[in-house]
């Protein structure tokens, strides 16, 4: 059953790129991440800021994307922070010990301010 | 200078030549080096000086010595040996004096004194360079086994192809100096999956090169061309202009339809590959030149069909021909025996490496690469037919839900769907009910995946059914008998490095998320069972 299709929305936020991520992060989010991760970094900001609230589903393989992209981020030296996540992705991000390298915080403004 | 030949490398040596008399008197004599002096090792001056007891007035030599004849017409007066432990390890040679006059009695004292001393000194400086040399070579020998091993590491695949109905397996064993083996897997046009082992002359970093070359040009052509004697063709071409002399390599290429179990395959010179079947082991033969020999050449192509149950075993000839103790070799026919016996690639593979254990004994270090290649046909591959039914269920049990989904992509999300409305009457807290939708994604997105190969018309069976103290989901495919891998920890640092694939992490994600996890298989179906406690539940709630 086709979900919430993926889709993302870049702005910036006090010199942060800020990445809005909506829908279901699963295999067919692939390009569209990428893409807006490109968008984000054009300006070549020190920290990227995923927005997670308005995300409904992530399966393995959305991990997998988030993965990639965090290697990405960091092969630029690149910081990611994260906001918006369900208490259960919070768990899952912390199983996948993704939160080890990816700050986690409860709302955009803390998630930006930490980064200035 | 003189050289001499043997340990003999140091020579001590004084200016030899005044300038001529008609130079002006006031001018400073230039110091003038004697040219180098060979002497062969059968010279009879090299005797003559081993047995002398001092400085010696080579003019007054009587010695038909070719270098003797050198020295003079370099200008040399007087030579002293310098001996250590009995042993002539260099010469001290030395010009006309200065001052024109002959060299006196104590002047020959003096040379002898200092060559008394310079001579254990000089000695013990060749030792110490000629153990510097040593080391410095030792060095750069590991340091190039290093580069080889990493070039070799950096070609071989992460993963073993994943189709329903194949099992596949892959073992690539280093020699110490490590040879040229590789082995692909790659994907092709329509399905087909390329397969490759080859086996490159020589050893250490040029074969590993020339592997990587080789590597590479085949992942480029082979999913344009397809067909294995064109790829092959092309292959030697492209390889031709670039090999080194001497230098060669043999590989086998295979295409096989996973649909169909056809298996198209050429062959460069090398080893044959054996079929375990029903009727007993058969070979697939098909001939052709090794690959970088000549140009234009060209290559028999055949094709077998691998029926279900079928192995295939790929082989480089470090298996066949290693040779234990007694020189006698491993064996072909052993290695057909064997493969004959298999049911299975994998304990196959395990079987041959503690055979050959056993053959070679303990001691033996490994003469050559060994790679080995296993693809088989599961004896349940596409069979279909209804679901299993469901285990016997406990007296309390009760069935909550039983669907059935089609296998396309994105279709775990109905199943997700459909479970949670079924137990959404038992009380699971927010939490473990994501947890368990979590769970049920995952295992649906496998048995969508990797049990019906995304084959719509396969259907992936549903059921919940719960008791006084669980929830059971039971998720069945019909990809036929096959293990659960063994569910290990993913690395996210070295995934983050690049250095593992971001995927992976599937199965963890679901033993992480449900209280337990059982797989059940018959021969056509493949179960997963996740558990998740009631009773906890009921714990958060109160």
């Amino acid at each position: 059953m086709p979900g919430a299709e993926f889709g993302a929305e870049v702005r910036s936020h006090d010199s942060t790129g800020v990445i809005d991520l909506h829908g279901e992060i699963n295999l067919g989010a692939d390009q569209a991440l990428l893409a807006a991760y490109e968008r984000a970094v054009q300006n070549d900001p020190a920290t990227v800021v995923l927005n997670f609230g308005d995300v409904d589903y992530i399966n393995s393989t959305g991990i997998a994307l988030i993965v990639g992209l965090l290697a990405r981020a960091r092969k630029e030296h690149r910081e990611v922070r994260a906001f918006g996540l369900s208490e259960h992705y919070r768990q899952i991000f912390a199983i996948t010990r993704l939160s080890d390298f990816m700050g986690i915080y409860a709302d955009e403004d803390s998630a930006v301010a930490a980064t200035v | 200078m003189t050289t001499i030949p043997s340990n003999m490398r140091r020579v001590l040596r004084r200016e030899p030549r005044v300038r001529p008399s008609t130079e002006p008197v006031a001018a400073p004599p230039e110091r003038v080096e004697a040219p180098p002096v060979e002497i062969a090792p059968n010279d009879p001056l090299i005797a003559y000086f081993s047995g002398a007891t001092g400085a010696v007035d080579i003019g007054a030599l009587q010695l038909d010595s070719p270098a003797l004849e050198a020295l003079r017409e370099a200008g040399i007066k007087l030579v002293v040996p310098l001996v250590s432990q009995g042993e002539l390890i260099g010469l001290l040679n030395l010009g006309p004096r200065r001052s024109e006059q002959e060299y006196s009695a104590d002047d020959r004292k003096l040379l002898n004194d200092l060559a008394g001393h310079a001579a254990p000194a000089v000695r013990v400086a060749q030792l110490v360079r000629e153990q510097e040399a040593e080391v410095r070579q030792r060095e750069r020998i590991e340091q190039e086994l290093r580069v080889a091993q990493l070039i070799q590491q950096q070609f071989l695949p992460e993963e073993l192809p994943d189709l329903p109905g194949w099992q596949f397996g892959a073992y690539y064993g280093p020699a110490r100096e490590v040879g040229g083996d590789f082995y692909d897997f790659i994907r092709l046009p329509e399905g087909q999956v390329g397969i490759v082992v080859g086996d490159v002359t020589d050893k250490g970093v040029p074969a590993a090169l020339v592997m990587a070359t080789t590597h590479s040009i085949l992942r480029a052509e082979s999913p344009r061309l397809v067909a294995p004697s064109e790829v092959l063709t092309r292959v030697n071409n492209l390889l031709v202009d670039e090999m080194p002399a001497h230098m060669f390599v043999t590989c086998l290429y295979a295409v096989l339809d996973p649909e169909t179990g056809r298996l198209r395959y050429a062959n460069a010179g090398h080893n044959v590959p054996y079929v375990s079947t029903e009727g007993g082991v058969t070979e697939l033969r098909a001939t052709g030149m090794p690959l970088g020999l000549l140009p234009e050449m060209e290559y028999e192509e055949k094709e077998a069909t691998i029926a279900p149950g079928d192995t295939v075993l790929l082989h480089s000839d470090g298996l066949a021909e290693a040779h234990n103790g007694q020189r006698k070799m491993f064996g072909f026919p052993r290695v057909a025996a064997l493969t004959g016996e298999a049911t299975d690639g994998e304990v196959l593979i395990d079987r041959l490496l503690k055979e050959l254990q056993e053959f070679v004994g303990p001691d033996l270090e490994q003469e050559d690469d060994i790679t080995l290649v296993t693809l088989g046909r599961r004896a349940a591959a596409g069979g279909g037919g209804p679901a299993p039914e469901a285990p016997p269920a406990g007296a309390a049990e009760r069935q909550l839900a039983a669907f059935e989904v089609a296998s396309e992509p994105g279709n775990e999300r109905l199943a997700i769907d459909q479970v949670a409305e079924a137990v959404a009457g038992l009380g699971l807290d927010g939490p473990r009910l994501e947890r368990l939708k979590t769970a049920v994604g995952e295992a649906t997105m496998n048995a969508i995946e990797h049990g019906n190969g995304n084959r719509p018309e396969l259907p992936v069976n549903v059921s919940v059914v719960t008791d006084d103290t669980d929830v059971k989901v039971r998720i069945t495919d019909q990809g036929g008998e096959r293990p659960l891998p063994e569910v290990e920890t993913p690395d996210l640092e070295a995934k983050l490095a690049g250095l593992q694939t971001p995927r992976g992490w599937g199965l963890f994600l679901i033993q992480n998320m449900v209280d337990a996890l059982t797989t059940t298989v018959d021969e056509h179906h493949h179960t997963i069972e996740l558990v998740m406690h009631l009773k906890e539940a009921s714990d958060a709630r109160s």
